[in-house]
């Protein structure tokens, strides 16, 4: 016999597709019936659609592909339009963005680097619209706005990483480029140039909200599918009543640990720990070559880090006629 | 629960994910080496497996003949470099150059025209001259480098007429003025970065040029005076750093303490041995080989797209090992390698007989040991 489970659910119910609430406010309205899918099923609603994109949607949607294309194009241009190439060594491809010698100018050669200043201004721009449309989706549908400061918090890292720092630092040299590896070693190297990031204490807590949001998702989805036998996925009905899966999943934390959080509370704490995590990635970043050129010598002055041994190495260049 | 078909599926794609996962692996035996101070992570990680060979020293064409009678210069017209050098021992190290270096079906003629070997018609040996007084050059005066094993033709050559290890100017955007393609020097899968995507100006910028790869924050608080390194010049440095790594074979904590990359005080002597090497090679590709622009004919086994000579970079001599030829030094069969000899110069008879042309043989700019000192010698000395 079929049974009902909250995982791969091997129910799925099939009738007249559901449209949802009708509008309120909206300049358009939400495209086709929608179909069933039924391995989208095995993951979440089989239902897929009708989506709603309306005049933010689409304005993100055209900015984003935008952004897309200049950067998938540059990519492409930069191996002589040979597809197989392209696709060989995408992982190294990059649109970089201007060198030192221009500063922070907006107007820059676009091979030099004016290509990297539309793209990123297309992606800011399709970032910021999505932003604006999950936060008035959600003021339609009579909701709260987590979901949009949520995405907020992300766009903010990325604005820093990409605009506010650079700004700051007056050369658009600072910022990441677009690609797969090359993204990576702007990483290393802006760890290397800033004297190791890892000393750097926002950089600390921002690890700390991190892998912290990874324990607390396991946890709470652990706890909540240990339950499900009990229904445990309609948490907050069920609160106030005894020998419930939400009594259980409490209970269980307070006998292992002695403290259990609340139907409520974990996903505040849940929510807090991933805003947390671009928000302090993001101050650390900020704070980086503007406030402090050296985060090692920084963590050593505040005794933050520990002063290992020196191996008496001196620097040739001290030395008196060395080479240059 | 009794498991379903589907449940099987996943688990089964899962597990087969997660396999393929591992293909990223390295497998087999690692050596693990600590270099300093335990907790700093200062490890060399050796993947037996794939140790590259130091290579090994071909054994001389014949005993090194004893020192003495007649010197080199005495015996033969056009000694430049050499004429110090005793004759025995000079055709000597002709029979060894020409095993390390010249194609073995051409032998001396790849240099010398055999109907008059003191003839400089072929580019080869001028080339070879110059190369010797580089040679010297290294093994007297770059010592904080090469140390005492010192370097010989076969350190870079192995036999080749061109060492297999070079580099050249890059022939930059094919299409400068146009809007695209414009790759910044960098993100190519090129072994010059060791396949990395960082930029490959390094070569030219610090192994030719005298660019600083000094881009680490030296005070706690920023300066302010608009002379910081950005994070591309940090990129373009960590670019040789990769080179480097890849050639000696070696992780970045041979040398470094990537705690504090930039702290001397914190890093292994290797570092500093590395520091006068960037130096050295520097000198060997402007005082030596820039030289030979006009020699080297136009041809694309001596010279790059932009017109200039191959040039030497760190795997040139090292390939792959952190000690090139296992650091076995070549010095007992090649002496006059070891440090510019003083020149022969004619009897004073012979002078007084032919005041001209005495002078004219004495190698006047050809044996000048290049400028440059060490630690410990006097100020102002600096070549460059």
């Amino acid at each position: 016999m079929a049974r009902y489970q909250n995982m791969f659910t091997q129910v799925q119910l099939r009738g007249p597709l559901e449209a949802g609430p009708p509008l309120r406010n909206a300049t358009f309205t939400r495209t086709g019936p929608g179909f069933y899918n039924y391995w989208m099923g095995k993951f979440g609603n089989a239902q897929i659609g009708p989506i709603y994109l309306g005049t933010l949607g689409m304005a993100s949607l055209i900015f984003a592909f935008l952004s897309f294309e200049i950067i998938g194009l540059n990519m492409w241009a930069s191996v002589g339009w040979n597809p197989v190439q392209f696709v060989r060594m995408l992982p190294w491809l990059a649109l970089e963005p201007p060198g030192p010698e221009y500063g922070f100018s907006m107007f820059v050669p676009l091979n030099k680097g004016g290509w990297w200043l539309i793209a990123g201004f297309c992606m800011t721009t399709a970032l910021i619209l999505w932003f604006l449309r999950t936060y008035i989706r959600a003021r339609a549908l009579g909701m709260g706005t987590h979901v949009a400061w949520a995405f907020a918090a992300g766009i903010f890292l990325i604005i820093t990483l990409g605009f506010i720092r650079p700004m700051l630092m007056g050369s658009w040299a600072e910022a990441v480029p677009f690609g797969i590896f090359p993204h990576l070693d702007w990483t290393a190297a802006f760890s290397i140039r800033y004297g190791n990031l890892f000393y750097n204490p926002f950089h600390c807590l921002s690890i700390v909200f991190l892998y912290g949001s990874t324990l607390l998702f396991a946890m709470h989805g652990a706890t909540i599918l240990a339950v499900g036998r009990y229904g445990g996925e309609r948490e907050i009905e069920q609160i106030t009543d005894r020998g419930t899966a939400s009594e259980r999943a409490a209970l269980f934390w307070r006998w292992t640990m002695g403290f259990n959080a609340t139907m409520e509370s974990i996903h505040r704490w849940a929510w807090w720990f991933a805003v947390l995590t671009p928000l302090t990635g993001g101050i650390g970043i900020l704070l980086t070559g503007t406030v402090v050129d050296n985060w090692y010598m920084w963590a050593v002055m505040h005794h933050y880090a520990p002063g290992y041994p020196g191996t008496g190495v001196i620097d040739p260049a001290t030395l008196p006629g060395a080479p240059k | 629960m009794k498991r379903t078909p589907y449940t099987r599926t996943a688990l089964a794609v899962i597990s087969g994910l997660g396999l393929l996962a591992l293909g990223g692996c390295e497998p087999g035996h690692k050596q693990t080496v600590q270099y300093g101070y335990r907790g700093t992570g200062m490890n060399q990680i050796i993947d037996v497996k794939h140790m590259v060979s130091p290579g090994t020293i071909p054994d001389a064409p014949y005993p090194l003949p004893a020192d003495g009678g007649p010197k080199a210069g005495e015996t033969y017209q056009n000694v430049k470099v050499l004429s110090g050098v005793s004759t025995e021992r000079f055709n000597h190290l002709m029979a060894e150059i020409s095993q390390w270096v010249a194609p073995p079906e051409q032998g001396c003629a790849y240099c010398h025209n055999p109907e008059n070997m003191a003839s400089d018609e072929k580019y080869t040996k001028v080339v070879a001259r110059r190369m010797l007084q580089m040679t010297q050059t290294i093994n007297s005066t770059w010592s904080p480098h090469v140390q005492k094993v010192g370097v010989t033709c076969y350190t870079c050559h192995r036999g080749n007429a061109v060492p297999a290890n070079k580099w050249a100017l890059s022939a930059g955007a094919p299409h400068p003025g146009s809007i695209l393609g414009d790759r910044h020097d960098q993100n190519p899968v090129s072994a010059d970065a060791a396949y990395s995507d960082l930029p490959t100006t390094g070569f030219a910028d610090y192994l030719l040029g005298a660019k600083n790869i000094r881009v680490y924050g030296t005070t706690v608080l920023p300066k302010y005076d608009g002379k910081g390194a950005s994070v591309q010049t940090a990129e373009k440095s960590y670019g040789l750093m990769m080179h480097m790594s890849k050639a000696l074979g070696v992780n970045c904590t041979f040398c470094h303490n990537t705690q504090a990359f930039g702290a001397w005080n914190l890093s292994r002597p290797q570092r500093a041995t590395a520091w006068y090497g960037i130096r050295m090679v520097r000198d060997i590709n402007n005082t030596y080989i820039s030289s030979l622009q006009s020699v080297f004919p136009d041809n694309h086994d001596r010279k790059g797209p932009m017109g200039d000579p191959y040039k030497v970079n760190c795997t040139t001599c090292h390939q792959g090992v952190n000690k090139p030829l296992g650091g076995v030094s070549m010095m007992a069969q090649a002496p006059a390698l070891w440090g510019p000899v003083a020149p022969y110069t004619a009897h004073a008879g012979a002078a007084a007989a032919e005041p001209a042309a005495a002078p004219a043989a004495a190698p006047a700019d050809a044996a000048k040991p290049a400028p440059l000192a060490m630690n410990g010698a006097g100020p102002g000395t600096a070549a460059k």
